[in-house]
């Protein structure tokens, strides 16, 4: 278990020094995790002992927001006289955009499924 | 009782205190929520942070002495991330199949998220050092307060923003999909993780590992999109 924790740490570091050698406006761990992948794809499975690292960290995200949220609320007051049309601006933007998102998603999805299906009709 | 005020002095002084308040008030945030019927209003993340917040009001605590506790949940975000690369690999064959979606929904809803919540804050009045750092506000933080900074906003209020983004996604990003019946959980995952980063992502894992592999998909993609597309379109708008 622990040579799989060190892999993701390494990957991680590798990542982090990536981004601060090229300046790409991607994080560290971002770079980490193609790291990882790459990894995956060349062993062609994932090990049991990674799979188990990895759920332990990743059913627990959202606990690892807690702190910088706490740092956020604690300077709410940067939000100033803008608080009104931020809130509304943020509340509005992100519903928005996770319709737009979705519905394009679904509908270029449902599209290609029927043309598949339409393809493979033609071909009998 | 002074034997106590010095036990309490230690305490409060390490870092152990605080990294307990974390968990065990995210222990019982949890809880509430499964037992309220996961009502949005009572998401974990968000009832944490009110109730340590009040907490560190109360007892007149400053950040910096909560977050040398904190720091050690903190500091795992950076592993969660790379570990996004397991669910990423069992669902490549699906991700394959989708590319073209993935691309055109990619382009399309970055461009939304930092166009709408401009122009909502621009029509609301806001100035424009607050539109110039609402425009990244879906992307991941570090990348998010990188781009504010380079053009010319606040990374601090970014910073905000894009916590608060995250949330309000988390939170009530289900709901949406629902209405508009998106049954499809790679296209609820993709939407999620594209409006909402890591905190979305984070949701979209607890409910289904397909959805949780393409909104860490999402995350990772539009931190390179908005990136670069983000500067293009401020230009042309300025």
């Amino acid at each position: 278990m622990l040579e799989y924790l060190t892999l993701i740490l390494a990957c991680q570091l590798v990542g982090e020094f990536a981004v601060s050698a090229a300046a790409v406006p991607v994080p560290g761990p971002v770079v980490g995790m193609i790291l990882l992948f790459v990894f995956l794809l060349i062993k062609g499975s994932v090990p049991e002992q990674l799979a188990n690292v990895s759920s332990g960290l990743l059913n627990n995200l959202s606990l690892m927001f807690v702190p910088a949220g706490v740092g956020v609320m604690v300077h709410f007051e940067v939000l100033g006289n803008d608080a009104l049309p931020i809130s509304v601006a943020l509340v509005t933007s992100t519903l928005l955009t996770i319709a737009v998102t979705a519905l394009l998603m679904n509908f270029l999805n449902t599209k290609r499924v029927d043309s598949s299906n339409a393809k493979v009709q033609g071909d009998e | 009782m002074n034997e106590l005020a010095g036990l309490w002095v230690y305490l409060s002084s390490s870092p152990l205190l605080h990294l307990t308040l974390t968990l065990a008030v995210f222990v019982l945030a949890s809880a509430l929520y499964k037992r309220l019927r996961m009502n949005p209003f009572l998401n974990p993340v968000l009832l944490s942070v009110v109730i340590i917040v009040l907490i560190l009001r109360f007892t007149d605590t400053g950040y910096q002495t909560y977050f040398e506790g904190a720091q050690f949940v903190h500091f795992l975000l950076g592993p969660a991330t790379v570990a996004l690369a397991i669910p990423l690999y069992r669902q490549f064959e699906r991700i394959k199949k989708s590319a073209l979606a993935i691309f055109v929904s990619l382009i399309c809803g970055s461009i939304t998220s930092a166009v709408s919540a401009v122009l909502i804050a621009w029509v609301l009045g806001a100035d424009v050092m607050t539109l110039i750092s609402l425009a990244p506000k879906s992307v991941t933080a570090p990348v998010a307060m990188g781009i504010t900074e380079q053009l010319g906003g606040l990374p601090s209020l970014t910073a905000i923003v894009v916590i608060l983004t995250g949330m309000i996604g988390a939170m009530f990003g289900p709901l949406v999909l629902n209405a508009l019946k998106i049954k499809d959980w790679a296209a609820r995952g993709f939407a999620i993780g594209t409006a909402s980063h890591g905190i979305g992502t984070a949701r979209a894992l607890q409910v289904n590992e397909l959805s949780g592999a393409f909104s860490g998909l999402a995350m990772g993609l539009n931190a390179l999109a908005t990136s670069i597309m983000l500067p293009i379109v401020w230009k042309f708008f300025s």
